[in-house]
């Protein structure tokens, strides 16, 4: 085990959700769950996060916003569509600016199903999320030292 | 034993070794109590270790490439200002060092192009103005109550420091909560998840960078500690309860207060800390020279 699945920092990115599947997350980080007891940290700012925590339904509005978020995180990374607007659309997804799920704009790793998604099935997705980010990392090493480049090396 | 005059040396190579296990060890303990404080289970006391092993791992993506160059002065120049008061160096030096230091911090914020680093950095600089006359009149009194600016002789002194300068302390615990970035003073950047202005000074640095920071924060935690020790240095036993229960206190004063506007923080450091500072050192000033002459 590598020192990412311990301190996995997320970032929470909100396109257009009606904010049940948001109260959610916000829930899964209370005293309740308290997920930092597992080092998960909610930051605010992707440079730093190593897991991208999206709800809602993407629209044309939005949709530059969420990619921008999605590259500014430094790999490797990882993305989980929470609530069912963010894995498909939803009730919204016949709505004329609705693009439908997230993996219509960035690549989605872990889809977290519900409408709300319950705290209890987020911290679920963030924990199956962990085993990707391990294999990204692994992956990554590999085309690194292929490339001639390792982690931590200036990009 | 060590011959006397390596014995700067191997003070200085201690701290550069230890310094930021036993920092990362402390950022660890503060977290679990911040954790218990407010209810919850908390991370692992190793935590901070994870935080900046991760880090590690992680690629690092640089805006401009001279922030490379701030960050990794930022820690040498931590590095070296620790180095200098563990080995019994010169405290203006000290002090000197360590300003330096921040100085770096702040032009690798401003290096980048985001709006939420600039904001850091101008956050940063009023934190430097803020905390620094304080650092100054804590060095100045420690002189006038031992003759020496050298730490060596002031660690020394058989005088207990700290009743000749309890305005001072009182006036450097206030500063501490700046310097340690604890709320209500934690406004260029924090160590808590909430996310004012995203996250200030480290907006902009991420992956290795960010993590150098992070052990540069290590090193600061053990040199300002130590300034705490000083204070107490006649008997070590209640130098270490005193930084022990200073350090309680920040985590307290850090989870009862809200942020404040920088104005708050500014006449908090210089008229609240500040008056304390100056008229310990105009009665010191006044005893030495009229009383005892």
């Amino acid at each position: 085990m590598t020192y990412l699945a311990k301190s996995p920092w997320i970032v929470h990115y909100n396109a257009s959700s009606c904010n049940g599947c948001d109260i959610e997350i916000l829930a899964a980080l209370t005293p309740v769950f308290d997920v930092e007891r597992f080092g998960i940290i909610n930051t605010g700012n992707p440079k730093h996060a190593d897991i991208l925590l999206c709800t809602g339904s993407v629209n044309e509005q939005n949709k530059v916003p969420l990619k921008n978020v999605y590259d500014q995180m430094p790999e490797p990374k990882v993305v989980i569509a929470i609530g069912i607007c963010a894995a498909t659309g939803g009730i919204f997804r016949e709505c004329y600016n609705v693009q439908g799920g997230i993996d219509k704009v960035i690549p989605v790793d872990v889809f977290v199903p519900g409408c709300a998604a319950r705290p209890e099935s987020i911290i679920d997705g963030v924990v199956t999320a962990l085993g990707i980010l391990e294999k990204k990392r692994a992956a990554m090493l590999q085309k690194g030292s292929a490339e001639g480049t390792k982690a931590g090396e200036t990009v | 034993m060590i011959p006397a005059e390596f014995q700067p040396i191997v003070y200085a190579l201690v701290y550069i070794l230890v310094a930021p296990l036993l920092g990362g060890l402390i950022a660890g303990i503060d977290r679990k109590v911040t954790a218990r404080m407010q209810g919850r289970v908390g991370p692992p006391i190793l935590q901070p270790f994870y935080d900046v092993g991760k880090l590690f791992e992680k690629e690092n993506p640089v805006v401009t490439v001279t922030q490379n160059f701030y960050v990794l002065s930022y820690l040498v120049f931590m590095v070296v200002a620790g180095a200098l008061f563990f080995s019994g160096g010169d405290m203006l030096l000290v002090i000197f060092a360590f300003t330096l230091s921040h100085i770096f911090i702040v032009l690798g914020a401003y290096a980048s192009y985001s709006p939420y680093s600039h904001v850091g950095a101008e956050r940063e600089l009023l934190q430097i103005i803020a905390y620094e006359p304080m650092i100054i009149m804590t060095a100045v009194g420690m002189y006038m109550v031992t003759k020496s600016f050298f730490v060596s002789t002031i660690v020394s002194s058989a005088v207990p420091i700290i009743l000749y300068l309890p305005g001072v302390f009182i006036g450097y615990l206030i500063v501490l909560t700046i310097k340690l970035r604890k709320s209500p003073f934690d406004l260029s950047t924090s160590h808590h998840a909430h996310q004012e202005i995203v996250k200030g000074v480290t907006t902009d640095f991420a992956g290795p960078n960010l993590g150098k920071i992070e052990i540069a924060h290590w090193y600061e935690y053990v040199f300002l500690l130590g300034v705490i020790w000083l204070f107490f240095a006649w008997n070590p036993l209640v130098a270490v309860a005193a930084i022990v229960v200073a350090y309680f206190l920040e985590i307290l004063i850090d989870n009862t207060f809200s942020r404040v506007k920088w104005q708050l923080m500014l006449r908090s450091a210089w008229i609240i800390a500040g008056t304390l500072g100056l008229v310990n050192l105009g009665v010191l000033y006044y005893l030495g020279m009229v009383v005892m002459p």
